[in-house]
């Protein structure tokens, strides 16, 4: 029976130059670095976009509205390769009207940028629920106590929004890490392109694909475990599931 | 002690809000303008010539979204299930691949399945030389089955919901009629767990819409495919790509009407 000749060799995966292994780490950091900066850039859009939302004039709702529409009905893949040119095409024009020379935006930064715009879209949403489902007597409770609407937002309305938000937080962190596999077609060296550049290389596909899958799988086990942490912590003292 | 009463004002429901207020008639012109400009500014002169393949693009991305989703319904159904009332070592299995293949990309699952599985089976003469080789030296295969497959996981887990919610009661009552289990699950428990589905199918499938443009990295010539290659003949950056969201937005658009009337017609008292 023909064999692979590099299916099961290991070898291939060792962390110094000949292996693959530290290749694919770089990217595996890589990967992470993105999904962490395009998650909070999402929280922060995500936040003042359900805000917007919910308290906002109707001009800004109806162009939030449209915000969160676009960006959820049309495919991610899609979506970053706009956000990617769109992105850098605008930084360098307003480079250009302040007379500056044009910059090669860093795939790190337009990768953040964009995963963090579609983020934002879902996080709206979320966000916007939570702070829905908060009992209305407790930020009046905060205005009763005289807090200042930024006080009652930074000790009231976030902390008390929190055991609602994160089921569909750490669902959109998960997404987060998955999405950053879509870079690759765009030519960011993340984890998925470094692999299929080590397994073309090397032809043990199935050895490569594997190992990266087996990274993407720990990272969301991993997460999953430090979720119910943090979960357990926002809801003590709320008595049964929400 | 003074006998000021104190009275909550009553509950006022804020006015419905009309579709056509002053401000939205204003974003309408504005959006109208900037429509207008993208029409009269870019370029769109390639449209003509490619129209009849973009057409065909949508289609086999419509025809890929349906066959998928179907088979991925089907095979999410037994996950489900076995999940819920299984023995044992079958659930574990059911667990382990919707954790599997909800933990990594899609696009990892796509391109393990397509050039290492791919590479895998040119090596065995007996697979070259069998009936499938004509089907698998083709991308299409792969990509139906990355798809089917992460369709039936994301799946799997809703149907597990359901079935686990569907109430003892009616189950109880189903077998104190004397129906058998097969009966039972036929006329009770799956149309029940079903209905219970439905909203969040819709969702799934435009989740599923959104994943479809994936196997085009695979060479499957779908909608995105097609708008790849005029990008790379024309140049253009922008236009294509617009056409192209504007294409998915109204497709979801129509998924969402269509799940909509679906679940009007069937009767949701007391779900």
């Amino acid at each position: 029976m023909a064999v692979d000749a590099g299916f099961l060799n290991l070898e291939l995966l060792a962390l110094s130059p000949p292996g693959w292994g530290g290749v694919l780490l770089q990217g595996f950091a890589a990967s992470l670095q993105i999904a962490v900066g395009g998650f909070s850039l999402g929280l922060l859009i995500g936040i003042a976009g359900a805000f917007g939302k919910l308290y906002g004039g109707p001009i800004l709702r109806d162009l939030l509205e449209i915000y969160t529409t676009i960006i959820r009905a049309v495919p991610e893949l899609v979506l970053i390769l706009l956000l990617y040119y769109a992105g850098s095409d605008a930084v360098n024009a307003v480079l250009g009207l302040a007379g500056l020379p044009r910059v090669d935006i860093s795939g790190l930064a337009a990768g953040i940028f964009v995963i963090g715009v579609v983020q934002g879209a879902y996080q709206t949403e979320v966000l916007r629920g939570a702070i829905k489902a908060i009992p209305p007597g407790q930020i009046e409770a905060a205005r009763a106590y005289g807090m200042s609407p930024f006080k009652t937002l930074r000790r009231i309305t976030l902390p008390a929004m929190l055991p609602y938000a994160i089921p569909g937080l750490s669902n959109l962190w998960l997404i987060a890490t998955k999405d950053t596999a879509l870079l690759a077609v765009v030519g960011f060296s993340e984890l998925t392109l470094v692999t299929r550049q080590a397994a073309g290389s090397t032809k043990a596909y199935m050895l490569f694909f594997c190992a990266a899958g087996v990274l993407y799988l720990t990272l969301t086990l991993v997460s999953n475990r430090i979720i119910s942490i943090i979960e357990r912590r926002a809801r003590r003292g709320i008595a049964g599931p929400v | 002690m003074s006998e000021t009463k104190v009275t909550m004002p009553a509950y006022v429901p804020p006015p419905p809000r009309r579709l056509l207020e002053p401000h939205r008639i204003f974003l309408i012109a504005v959006f109208g303008v900037i429509v207008g400009c993208a029409i009269y500014f870019l370029r769109w002169d390639w449209l003509p010539k490619y129209q009849s393949k973009l057409i065909y693009g949508i289609g086999e991305t419509l025809f890929l979204l349906f066959s998928t989703a179907a088979a991925g319904f089907l095979l999410a159904l037994p996950l489900g299930l076995v999940q819920v009332t299984g023995p044992w070592p079958l659930a574990a299995i059911a667990r382990g691949f919707c954790t599997l293949i909800r933990g990594t990309p899609l696009l990892l699952q796509l391109w393990l399945l397509y050039y290492g599985l791919g590479s895998v089976f040119a090596q065995y003469p007996e697979i070259r030389q069998s009936m499938f080789w004509p089907y698998l030296r083709q991308a299409w295969p792969y990509g139906f089955t990355a798809l089917m497959l992460s369709f039936a996981a994301y799946e799997g887990e809703v149907m597990r919901g359901a079935f686990a919610g569907v109430p003892r009661g009616e189950l109880e009552a189903a077998r104190a009629f004397g129906m058998s289990r097969f009966t039972m699950f036929r006329r009770i428990w799956l149309p029940r767990a079903i209905y219970r589905a439905l909203p969040t199918l819709s969702g799934e499938t435009v989740l599923q819409l959104k994943a479809t443009p994936l196997v085009a990295t695979i060479t499957v010539v779908d909608a995105y495919a097609i708008i790849s290659r005029v990008r790379q003949d024309t140049y253009l950056t922008y236009e294509p790509l617009l056409l192209l969201a504007l294409i998915y937005m109204c497709l979801t658009g129509i998924l969402v009407l269509l799940f909509r009337l679906l679940e009007n017609r069937i009767p949701s008292r007391g779900t």
